[in-house]
């Protein structure tokens, strides 16, 4: 049932990695962004403080899909921005990381203010009250326990952009998904098998992260 | 007491999805009484498309309605159901469809799973390019151009692996979004089936704007796909497709969805019984 795979046909480990690298770059990208939007939704700045909330309500309500081949239409095929990348695989490669970040990114924004929250207020207006501004009360006193509370919700939001990535295979990404469409129209008698073997990757990549992300919560959380 | 009511939905949420999953069941048979399913493509303009009006239109389409009424079901009496490519071989194995008209190339792997009447159109992987380009003459070109196809098609392999190793290949999710990338100069050639190919440039906002540089760099023998074993159901439409193909509809068809293209369609194949 699954000897296609032994044909050498099929490169599943090297599809498997593009995937991990895609999450893994669009998970770093999508941390700084949401920081820098999370800082933006409480800052005292009002303008700021609107673009945040406006960008976070509009991309998070936006269907992946459409960003991404946002992405694909407006930015490679209309206005020829590649980011560098020398061919459509590399092209696609990196503006899914763009999309993926800036989709993710509200998610990790809405993850941290909840962590925020579980701040006392108490601790910001004595950190005020010792003459910090607002960006030293934000690195300095809210945002290292805000990540230590949010680490679950952040765990959920990594999960769901690992197995979010797959929609990079609608433009030229040679992920996981990818290799799954091309097996599928070459293997019409072992669908099912296709189908086990691809759910089966996207446990063995998601399952550690919950349960690792799950133990760093307990150990890290802060102690009230 | 209001965890209760929120129980107390959700249990009829349920039970209300269950009996209509029941109900949807009910007439799966492929051909229940007097109608007939029949699975085509929706989204392929010259072969299966779906209008906005509700109607179907193309020469796949056109195929099935002939056969139908050949089998004795006249148009009022085939119910359309949509057959993307990854589905076929099921929708066929668990009797959703009765047969797929839908751009279904015969080979060795499907041939395992269901049986194909037919051939009744050969076709070869071929290359859309803007109107005004010349610079495209054989399959040797290929391998400084910027090509575009479908995500994972037969197409798109074939030229990874044999015909252009070489090539920038983008694939994109379906065929129209290679078209945006065409038009601006993004990518020099739409590569896939040649009647798929001709439907595009055969569409009304397309016309004029692009041609097809005619080179065979594949067979492609469409079928009929029908349930495996089924042999009298073949034998039926076998007949069927030999008639279509004397009384000169075949010919007709083909002129009237193809033609608009410039698209030299070959001889009608000779089926293989």
């Amino acid at each position: 049932m699954f000897d296609f795979l032994d044909s050498g046909q099929y490169d599943l480990l090297g599809a498997f990695w593009v995937t991990a690298q895609l999450a893994l770059y669009s998970a770093i990208g999508s941390l700084v962004w949401g920081t820098a939007l999370v800082a933006m939704r409480v800052s005292p700045v009002p303008l700021m403080r609107a673009f945040g909330t406006t960008y976070v309500n509009l991309v998070r309500n936006t269907p992946l899909t459409v960003v991404i081949l946002a992405c694909s239409f407006v930015l490679d095929q209309t206005l020829a921005v590649t980011l560098g990348g020398k061919d459509f695989e590399e092209v696609g490669f990196r503006l899914a990381i763009l999309g993926l970040s800036a989709y993710t990114g509200t998610f990790v924004c809405e993850a941290l203010r909840s962590g925020i929250n579980t701040v006392p207020a108490g601790q910001a207006e004595a950190a005020r009250a010792l003459g910090m501004n607002f960006t030293q009360v934000l690195t300095q006193v809210i945002l290292p326990q805000a990540f230590r509370a949010a680490i679950t919700p952040l765990a959920n939001v990594l999960i769901a952009l690992t197995k979010n990535t797959t929609v990079a295979a609608a433009i030229s990404a040679a992920e996981a998904a990818f290799l799954m469409k091309e097996m599928i129209e070459n293997e019409a008698d072992a669908l099912f098998a296709v189908f086990g073997i691809f759910a089966f990757g996207f446990i063995l990549l998601t399952l550690p992260t919950g349960l690792v992300l799950g133990w760093a919560a307990k150990r890290l959380a802060v102690k009230r | 007491m209001k965890l209760r009511t929120v129980s107390a939905a959700a249990a009829a949420a349920v039970v209300l999805a269950l009996t209509a999953t029941a109900c949807g069941t009910g007439s799966d048979s492929g051909s229940n009484g007097d109608k007939i399913t029949i699975g085509i493509k929706f989204d392929q303009p010259g072969l299966g498309l779906k209008t906005p009006d509700g109607s179907y239109a193309g020469f796949d389409v056109d195929v099935a309605r002939y056969v139908a009424k050949e089998l004795g079901y006249d148009e009022g009496k085939i119910n359309w159901k949509q057959a993307p490519s990854a589905e076929r071989e099921n929708l066929i194995k668990n009797g959703d469809v009765k047969f797929i008209v839908a751009s279904y190339s015969i080979n060795e792997k499907r041939l395992k799973e269901v049986d194909f009447a037919g051939p009744y159109f050969l076709t070869h992987q071929d290359l859309l390019v803007r109107a005004d380009d010349t610079s495209i003459t054989k399959v040797e070109d290929l391998n400084s151009k910027k090509l575009c196809s479908v995500t994972g098609s037969t197409s798109a392999q074939n030229v990874k692996e044999k015909l252009a190793p070489q090539a920038d290949l983008q694939q994109l999710g379906g065929y129209s979004e290679c078209l945006t990338g065409l038009e601006n100069k993004r990518v020099d050639a739409l590569t896939t089936d040649a009647s798929i190919l001709a439907g595009y440039a055969s569409q009304k906002e397309h016309q004029g704007k692009f041609k097809l540089a005619g080179l065979s760099m594949s067979d492609e023998n469409y079928g009929i796909g029908l349930k495996k074993g089924d042999s009298e159901l073949k034998g039926k439409i076998n007949k069927a497709l030999e008639k279509m193909v004397s009384d000169g509809t075949w010919d007709k068809l083909v002129k009237q969805h193809f033609g608009p293209s410039g698209y030299k369609n070959e001889p009608a194949p000779k089926i293989a019984g």
